[in-house]
């Protein structure tokens, strides 16, 4: 199971990488390998903001449907559009070229409720 | 849970496990896209020992089981095999089964796992002619072996010709084992369902044999997640999804297995022939759009905002790359061509009844 140090993650088997005010936001490895093949990845149109616990879209397996939720508040600057014509590169690499959104973070604080790498290798058992 | 035989080949080759119908079953090895397309292209190889195994036997075989299942089993010779249900008094569905003519006084019947136990108590229930009933289920391993290339891979290890037609099956030894070689199948290909009994030893030398064979032809295991959306291709249905006790065959589009003119009277006939005689009050239809829709088990069908039916099997179809599914739809709405729109969290999503199977063989 790859679970990179360097990212915070959600109960919700999301990471982000925090650079600065700029947080980059995928699903884990573990949450790729749970859905199996991608076969969508649905970002709520003219998605401006995300708010934490909130869905900001889904993500459609072969044998299954995910929501995605925020993991904290923020202004959205991009989404991958790659995902739109290959949305299988959230299986082959979910903590690069799959990754989902990119965010201006609002508030800082609120990152410490993120849970570190050792933290959520332990909640996933 | 159990295991089947070859629970410690699928750890081994990495396979995600799922706890399915009491059973620790390989759900994917690689991948169920890449799986499924091993199978349309060339071969592949699935472990269902979980399914049920019921030998009926002695003189009052054949009455038993004319009277519990729906088709008609006096078309059935010895070595042909027949795709059939069982229902209840009202029609519902009890479960989808095979039916194999071993002998005259030998019938096997073969059931899904999730409801194997349910099934063995309905028959002991029903047994009112006094069959021998035996739940061998616990002895046999089962492997479908299913792909454009499966005879060539099990002619190569089996003593006997293999060229048998469509529903047929055989007695033969392949990898020096005894076993059923079954030409049937859950995924519209070319393939066979092999029966044998033993331990684990002997279920991983068949495994190995199977794919020393089928090296040539980069033969696959293939877990039960392809399993469904191989079959949901064709529009075979699933118990507990596209049928169950609430559903009657003949809205299920089993007409074909319901012989409402055989002689004999079997469980649901009046009821069924009544049902037929109303006019059925929905279909089961097959549902297609160019649209990007990923319809599930339980979202709703509407048209012109009203609800008129339910899907009960969805998937992306991987061969067609496009979404595929099975539903209950009222039947003045349910004709071919008719459009219904999948409701998808509060978007209705234009789609169109078609023909089966979705893809073409």
């Amino acid at each position: 199971m790859n679970i990179p140090e360097a990212l915070k993650y959600t109960s919700d088997h999301e990471w982000i990488k925090i650079d600065g005010n700029v947080g980059i936001i995928g699903i884990t490895d573990y949450a790729q390998g749970e859905l199996g093949d991608v076969v969508f990845v649905d970002i709520v149109s003219d998605l401006a903001e995300i708010s934490k616990g909130e869905s900001f879209g889904t993500i459609e397996a072969v044998k299954t449907v995910s929501d995605l939720f925020g993991p904290c508040n923020g202004k959205v600057i991009e989404i991958n559009s790659k995902l739109e014509d290959e949305p299988q590169l959230v299986n082959s690499d979910p903590y690069g070229e799959g990754w989902l959104i990119k965010i201006e973070i609002a508030d800082q604080n609120e990152l410490n409720e993120l849970l570190d790498a050792e933290a959520y290798k332990n909640s996933i058992g | 849970m159990k295991k089947t035989t070859l629970f410690d080949v699928h750890q081994k080759l990495g396979a995600k496990i799922v706890d399915f119908a009491g059973y620790q079953m390989p759900v994917q090895y690689s991948s169920i896209i890449a799986e499924h397309k091993a199978v349309r292209n060339s071969v592949g190889v699935f472990d269902v020992s979980h399914m049920g195994e019921v030998f009926v036997r002695g003189e009052k075989a054949f009455d038993f089981v004319q009277y519990i299942t729906i088709n008609d089993v006096s078309k059935l010779t010895v070595g042909k095999v027949q795709y059939s249900a069982m229902c209840y008094p009202d029609g519902g569905i009890v479960d989808d089964l095979l039916v194999y003519k071993i002998s005259d006084e030998e019938y096997l019947l073969v059931v899904n796992a999730s409801n194997k136990d349910k099934d063995f108590n309905w028959m002991k229930e029903n047994n009112i002619f006094g069959a021998q009933l035996n739940d061998e289920s616990d002895e046999y391993s089962l492997l479908a072996v299913q792909g454009p290339n499966s005879q060539k891979v099990i002619q190569k290890i089996c003593d006997s010709e293999i060229t048998m037609e469509y529903y047929n099956f055989i007695k033969a030894k392949c990898a020096g084992v005894d076993m059923i070689v079954s030409r049937t199948g859950y995924t519209g290909e070319l393939g066979y369902e092999l029966y044998f009994k033993g331990n684990e030893t002997d279920a991983e030398k068949i495994w190995n044999a199977l794919f020393d064979a089928g090296k040539e032809f980069d033969i696959q295991p293939v877990g039960l997640g392809a399993r469904d959306s191989l079959r949901l291709e064709m529009g075979y249905c699933l118990y507990g999804n596209d049928i169950d006790q609430n559903t009657n065959p003949l809205e299920a589009g089993l007409g074909w297995i319901t012989k409402l003119k055989k002689e004999e009277n079997f469980i649901a006939k009046d009821v069924l022939i009544k049902v037929k005689e109303e006019g059925l009050k929905r279909k089961l239809v097959p549902i297609t759009t160019e649209e990007k829709a990923f319809p599930r088990h339980g979202y709703d069908l509407t048209v012109n905002g009203q609800v008129v039916g339910q899907v009960t099997s969805g998937t992306v179809s991987p061969i067609l790359e496009k979404p595929i599914a099975m539903g209950y739809v009222k039947t003045e709405f349910a004709k071919e061509n008719d459009t219904v729109n999948f409701f998808i969290r509060g978007k209705e999503i234009p789609a169109t009844i078609v023909k089966l199977p979705f893809v073409k063989k």
